[in-house]
């Protein structure tokens, strides 16, 4: 029996930069993981992938990671390590994205 | 120390325009991500969690102030203002972007250092003994054989893309302090019934997944010989080595399935064909390499023994520093000094750039300008006259780096883990950091006495965890961290790998199962003099293992 | 079609237009009789011993050996221990090479390498020419002519 689908985010790290990335509704793309797009469809999830796949000269290593909707309606990171990728090294709280929270 | 030839700064110039030029060819599509990869790889460019890393080389551990000045200026460039010195003698930024690695990579040649093989499947940074060429137990200074191994392995044609990376390590010191039985390649520098310079060869060891410990393929290999022979093992595996499967690819694999017997005679085989075709560097060649090497003109005006004993009488923290941090030289007016980069309640390995410059300046007033990185992630001063100790204490103190923790329980070793690598399962440095806050009294830490601690992330094992006195190696349990305990491992001449003690313990009970087991020693040992590890060759995993799983008992 | 690198840029292959034939090993016992060498090309894999060769040196003008993919470094110790066991006939690397092993692959023994359009459209011949074996710079070479020196 295949699994249930469980929402989505599509990620990857910018070419350029190395930043950890998300997909946006409009096909762009943050830095920010409440801002990102959640796919709650399947087909919706994967059709964004393989855009995303296309954009070889913009990012390196997209994949589908796993989601869930806040209380605040937006989306939030279910495993440690995509939660890990939405700030940086718990070592130094002062380096990576966290920064700016 | 080496210097580099015209053909060496050629060489390694040449490299970075390479380099430059991949790097516009995979912004203008020339090359796929796919074929781009290997390639930064192999210039050290990985990309991890959060951002890219750039490990550069410290070829045989051994660095120059001005160099180390380098590392600390790069760091504050393009980077955030620190670098993390890992177990292979590198040094890794965590935060380069990829446009500026290029101008990385020159600014690293200006001080004639790189990155080359850092990463990718080919031949990586070869390393030493960190006390090479000032220890008192040395035979021979293993450095010139790893520069010599360094030019051979540059960019060797036959041997960019093979099954998986390569490791070599050398020591020239009975005591083992370059885990060679680990390495895909080990060398033992000995000497046969006649006297002759040559080495043990051990070949198929490794940590990660399927750890072993190497086994011999020849007892001693004259010093000329090396070269073809190494190229030999080289051939054999590139051909045989497995490709179908990734975590079987390494070299120990091939040993483990072939037989060490059978592939003994493979490399011998193809040994005399390539004895025959490739004649070893001349005489002149390897004498000028160690010319390069040879110790520095020592001071030898009377060291001032009332000073450093009544520096030692004085302060008790200076006392215990003496006691961990300092080594025996061959010179007996000299010592050793290990800066410990494991602060309590650091991150193992990581130094600041205003560490860095204080380690430049101190390497350049009193230690003959010479620095290395050991594999414990600790920075070594490898000849200091011993009257200077009290001073180079001082001014360690002064930015942090004086902690006396050497060899003993907050010594760490602890790969980045879930902190910044791709690959790992979960977090290795927050481990680290708690457990040397809940043993950062340092003169409890004496009495435990010397006990190592290694940590890794994923099973990959760069945090050596398998041959950790005590090993730990997170994991990812269904989506929580948790960490599995090994025991009773080691890394030295008398090579074991840990056994598992039992079940997994969650990141909030790791660090109290690790105080359970050092409880456990502290109880049975007999007498302080015994150590972790005999007490636990003596007594077995049992005591341990009811003291971390009570309720089983 | 495939293009051919040499160290003089890209060109058309024209082998089997100019009437040669390619012949798997497995086959080349049945056909080796009715084919001219200077007309043969063996294709081999790449895992078979250099050494099984020797035999057949004679009766074919060249060998391809495959590349699945550019990180397979298989064909590279097989070219040499063809070079180094006497095999003097063409050498031809044939399948995902890219122009950054060029000078790897020169230096291993195989005189031209075959590629797809799609790859040869990708890195065109500039991106080759890059890396033509006499302009690398290479320990290998410096330790080999440093022998040669002291042979003359």
């Amino acid at each position: 029996m295949a699994r249930a689908f469980t929402p989505k985010v599509v990620t990857a790290n910018d070419l350029l930069e190395g930043d950890v990335i998300y997909m946006t509704g409009d096909g762009n793309w943050t830095r920010d993981h409440a801002e990102a797009k959640l796919f709650e469809d399947e087909d919706e999830a994967k059709a964004a992938l393989a855009k995303a796949e296309t954009q070889s000269l913009k990012l390196v290593g997209a994949y589908l990671a796993d989601a869930v909707r806040g209380e605040d309606g937006k989306p939030e990171p279910v495993h440690f390590r995509e939660a890990f990728r939405t700030r940086g090294p718990s070592n130094y709280p002062e380096l990576g994205k966290q920064a700016e929270l | 120390m080496y210097e580099y030839n015209q053909f060496d700064h050629d060489f390694v110039r040449n490299r970075v325009r390479e380099f430059r030029a991949q790097v516009e060819r995979r912004l203008d599509g020339s090359l796929t991500e796919d074929e781009f990869k290997p390639l930064r790889l192999m210039n050290g460019l990985y990309l991890q969690l959060h951002a890219y890393m750039l490990r550069v080389a410290v070829p045989y551990g051994t660095l120059n102030s001005r160099q180390m000045n380098q590392l600390a200026y790069i760091s504050e460039k393009w980077d955030k203002g620190y670098g993390h010195f890992t177990t292979r003698q590198n040094i890794q930024y965590n935060w380069p972007k990829l446009k500026d690695v290029p101008d990385i990579l020159d600014a690293l040649a200006d001080v004639e250092m790189h990155a080359i093989q850092t990463s990718g499947n080919c031949v990586r940074n070869v390393t030493a003994d960190h006390f090479a060429g000032a220890a008192a137990d040395e035979i021979e200074d293993p450095r010139p054989t790893a520069e010599l191994l360094r030019q051979w392995s540059m960019d060797h044609p036959e041997f960019q893309f093979l099954p998986r990376k390569f490791k070599i390590a050398i020591t020239g010191a009975p005591n083992d302090r370059a885990v060679t039985k680990a390495h895909d390649i080990g060398l033992r520098m000995v000497r046969n019934e006649n006297d002759e310079p040559g080495y043990e060869v051990i070949v198929g060891g490794g940590l990660g997944r399927t750890p072993m410990v190497g086994k011999v393929a020849r007892d001693f290999l004259p010093k000329a010989d090396l070269l073809p022979y190494v190229e030999a093992i080289l051939q054999v595996y590139n051909l045989n080595g497995r490709r179908d499967n990734k975590f079987k690819a390494r070299i120990k694999i091939l040993v483990h399935e072939t037989g060490i017997e059978t592939l003994r005679e493979m490399i011998e085989e193809v040994f005399e064909t390539q004895k025959a075709l490739h004649i070893p560097p001349s005489e002149e060649m390897v004498k000028a390499i160690e010319a390069q090497f040879q110790p520095p003109e020592f001071d030898a005006g009377p060291v001032d023994e009332e000073k450093l004993a009544a520096a030692i009488e004085s302060d008790p923290l200076f006392k215990s520093f003496m006691e961990t941090n300092v080594h025996e030289h061959f010179d007996p007016n000299h010592a050793i000094v290990t800066i410990s980069l494991k602060p309590i309640g650091g991150t193992p390995g990581d130094a600041t750039a205003d560490q860095m410059r204080v380690m430049a300046n101190l390497a350049e007033a009193y230690a003959y300008d010479e620095l290395r990185v050991s594999h414990e992630q600790n920075i070594i001063l490898p000849h200091v006259r011993r009257d200077d100790l009290p001073e180079v204490f001082e001014r360690l103190r002064e930015a942090g780096l004086a902690t006396a923790n050497v060899g003993l329980i907050t010594d760490m070793i602890a790969c980045p883990g879930m902190d910044y690598c791709a690959l790992a399962t979960a977090r290795s440095i927050p481990v680290a950091q708690e457990i040397s806050n809940a043993f950062e009294d340092i003169k409890a830490q004496h009495d435990i006495g010397p006990l190592k601690i290694k940590i890794s992330g994923c099973i990959n094992a760069c945090g050596h965890h398998h041959v950790g006195h005590i090993g730990i190696l997170g994991l990812d349990k269904a989506g929580v961290e948790s960490y599995q305990i090994t025991l009773g491992g080691d890394g030295t001449e008398t090579a074991t790998i840990g056994e598992r003690a039992g079940p997994g313990f969650s990141y909030e009970e790791i660090v109290p199962a690790i105080q359970r087991i050092v409880e456990r020693y502290v109880e049975i040992r007999e007498g302080v003099d015994e150590t972790f590890l005999e007490t636990y060759r003596r007594v077995g995993a049992e005591p341990f293992k009811n003291a971390l799983y009570p309720e089983t008992v | 079609m495939s293009i051919i690198v040499r160290d003089d840029g890209f060109h058309k292959d024209s082998w089997e237009a100019d009437g040669g034939l390619f012949i798997d090993l497995e086959k080349f016992g049945q056909d080796v009789a009715s084919k001219a060498p200077d007309k043969t090309a063996l294709d081999i894999p790449n895992d078979v011993s250099a050494h099984s060769l020797t035999g057949l040196f004679n009766n074919v003008a060249m060998i391809r050996i495959p590349f699945p993919s550019f990180a397979d470094g298989r064909g590279f110790s097989i070219a040499k221990q063809l070079r180094q066991i006497g095999y003097e006939g063409r050498l031809r690397a044939f399948g995902h090479v890219i122009a950054d092993q060029y000078g790897f692959a020169r230096t291993c023994g195989f005189d031209e390498v075959e590629i797809s359009e799609e790859l040869a459209e990708r890195q065109p011949q500039e991106q080759w020419l890059a890396r033509l074996p006499k302009d690398n710079l290479s320990y290998q070479k410096k330790l080999l002519a440093e022998r040669e020196m002291r042979n003359a």
